[in-house]
């Protein structure tokens, strides 16, 4: 159970000038499991690496604990980073790669071997240990790698896109995997992705990191009702932004007036609303309820997407096929923009 | 098309089989047939007379063959050693990083293989002289280097380059130290580069003659000189015998590395790569 504290955390690398991430504050709780979420090149491998003590940062500190770590050597952090490419060694059987930590720590081979088998047990890998890395599937290889780490039970834990290596039906698997695990030893665990859903569907708490600098720092449900700014909303998928006034709870723009959820300050501001969100039909009390033309409808199997047309916006609608089968492109239809489901941005 | 072209590959691969052989192989049967022979002279085809003469003069004592012999592995296998051990950092500064004036580091390592040694011995002389390394077996051993490191950095670099550093970070992270992320990690990986490069080396420093002759000062006779001595002395039939002995290693090393050198192990990808 280790409390993660990254403090002003800044890389630059030698010879550029852009720090690759620059002053990241992070507070991650014992036994929590984090995402580092953000595309390529913004600097989270980068992260995980300096906690990893494999990359010493340019300033700021990583404390552990309470207890500042940067002036220990990676093999004494008691932190195992699992790559994306799993890097078993090649020349290993599957069971000498699991017990590799334990044999750097000079624990005997009785042991070891011991807790190598309840180790592929966990990973639900128990006859492969004899095998070779290169005779494995890739989510095997990543279950081993997995149990490579877990196996020196260390304080903290860090994935690099551990979903994303694997096909759909695999996914869930590993997702159940690494959380029970996780969830079993209680060990503080971060990882990081490119893919918001990989973060969603595994997170405790995502931190969202655009160009090096932490965006938001929240649950995972935060980032679709109340996302910070438009960059941060547009990385989670999301599609309708008008632009509008706020004033004393009622926002003005070319749908009209909308009433707002408590808590949204004066001023401009843009209005947005996940496109599942949206309603067909009137609302009970007939507020929040627009008019729109209906310029395309996209049937996509389980849902239905309608591109909708108030004035110069396009709205963005998903509706359940059942709900809009009757409406034809070219027609009116009424949209309900639930209150509690509207968001304003800063613009 | 496709008939012709395994027709055409079968055939280019006879053809340079047979060039290889005629060229390799065909000069070595008179020297076999010598060392068995007591005279073999025009126009006979064969020996008229068989010998194990010149086989129990080279292993005698008096010969100076086993002697030569054993300080020839002895000069090559430390030169091998050396080169290993300057050949292993300097082909993964090659192979793995970028750095300023590298380019001009691979032509001064690669400039050994091209300028012969007869080209700069003289002057490699003068300056051995002048450090006392002149006429001692330390000293041939340093000179060998001269010709054996390019070899090995070469190989090295092919290895280092198609080499992932990563995993050396997974074991630092799995809590393995320097030297053990080296000795578990990384030596294993590197292993067929180093045997290859190594049995290179060793044959490399094996078939040297002018560097040993002059550094040596005549004092250090290592195998080759001696062959040289008898070859020059007439003697057909012992000149013959320790030709034998001589090519041996290569043969050894040749067939040992065989899989190594198809083309398809990175242990020679060095030379496309440099």
């Amino acid at each position: 159970m280790t409390h993660v504290s990254l403090q002003e955390l800044t890389k630059v690398y030698p010879g550029s000038v852009e720090p690759s991430l620059d002053q990241l504050s992070l507070e991650i709780a014992s036994g929590e499991l984090t995402a580092l979420l953000g595309p390529s090149g913004c600097g989270k491998t980068t992260t995980m690496k300096m906690i990893a003590g494999l990359l010493a940062p340019t300033s700021g500190d990583v404390t552990f604990d309470g207890r500042s770590v940067l002036k220990d050597k990676p093999e004494d952090r008691g932190v195992v980073m699992v790559f994306q490419n799993y890097l078993l060694f090649p020349y290993m059987t599957v069971a000498a790669n699991i017990g590799f930590g334990l044999k750097m720590r000079k624990i005997n081979q009785t042991e070891i071997d011991q807790r190598v088998s309840e180790m592929l047990d966990l990973v639900k890998l128990p006859d492969l240990g004899s095998r070779r890395p290169s005779e494995l599937s890739g989510g095997q290889q990543q279950r081993v790698a997995l149990a490579r780490a877990l196996i020196v039970q260390p304080n903290v834990l860090l994935l690099d896109e551990p979903l994303s290596n694997l096909d759909a039906h695999l996914r869930f698997e590993m997702r159940d995997l690494i959380r029970n695990l996780q969830q079993d030893m209680g060990i503080t665990t971060i990882f990081v992705t490119h893919d918001q859903e990989e973060a969603v569907v595994l997170a405790d708490k995502i931190a969202l990191i655009l160009d090096g600098r932490l965006k938001q720092y929240d649950v995972s449900s935060a980032f679709y009702s109340r996302p910070i700014d438009k960059a941060t909303a547009l990385f989670f998928g999301g599609q309708n932004f008008i632009e509008g006034q706020v004033e004393t709870g009622v926002f003005n723009s070319v749908l009209g007036k909308m009433q707002l959820p408590a808590g949204c300050n004066n001023g401009a501001g843009i209005l947005t609303i996940r496109p599942e969100n949206i309603r067909i039909g009137q609302s009970p009390d007939g507020l929040n309820t627009v008019t729109a033309s209906l310029s395309d409808k996209i049937y996509m199997g389980t849902q239905t997407r309608l591109l909708c047309q108030v004035g110069d916006s396009l709205l963005e609608v998903i509706a359940n096929p059942n709900d809009v089968q009757e409406y034809e492109v070219g027609q009116n239809i009424s949209l309900h923009f639930p209150r509690n489901a509207l968001w304003v941005l800063p613009s | 098309m496709d008939r012709s072209g395994t027709l055409l590959g079968s055939g280019f691969r006879f053809l340079t089989g047979a060039l290889l052989i005629t060229w390799l192989v065909l000069p070595l049967i008179p020297l076999a047939i010598w060392s068995f022979a007591k005279g073999w002279f025009y126009p006979s085809l064969l020996p008229k007379v068989w010998s194990l003469r010149a086989w129990e003069y080279a292993f005698s004592d008096t010969s100076g063959v086993l002697d030569s012999l054993w300080l020839t592995v002895g000069i090559s296998l430390a030169a091998t050693v050396l080169s290993i051990l300057v050949g292993v950092p300097a082909g993964r500064a090659l192979g793995m990083y970028q750095f300023k004036g590298k380019s001009f580091i691979e032509m001064l390592i690669l400039a050994p293989m091209i300028v012969l040694g007869i080209a700069v011995v003289l002057g490699i002389h003068s300056i051995f002289i002048s450090m006392g390394l002149t006429n001692s077996v330390s000293g041939v051993i340093l000179v060998h280097l001269i010709p054996t490191i390019p070899y090995m950095v070469l190989v090295m670099a092919g290895i280092f380059a198609n080499y992932d550093p990563a995993f050396e970070l997974q074991a630092r992270s799995l809590g393995a130290s320097p030297m053990k992320t080296f000795w578990y990690v990384t030596l294993p990986a590197i292993m067929p580069g180093i045997i290859v490069g190594g049995l290179f080396a060793f044959l490399v420093s094996w078939s040297q003659y002018i560097l040993t002759l002059l550094i040596g000062g005549g004092r250090v006779v290592t195998l080759p000189l001696l062959l040289f001595n008898f070859a020059t002395s007439g003697r057909n039939d012992i000149t013959g015998a320790i030709g034998m002995i001589y090519i041996l290693p290569g043969v050894i090393i040749l067939i040992l590395t065989a899989k190594h050198l198809s083309g398809r192990s990175g242990a020679v990808g060095g030379f496309g790569q440099i």
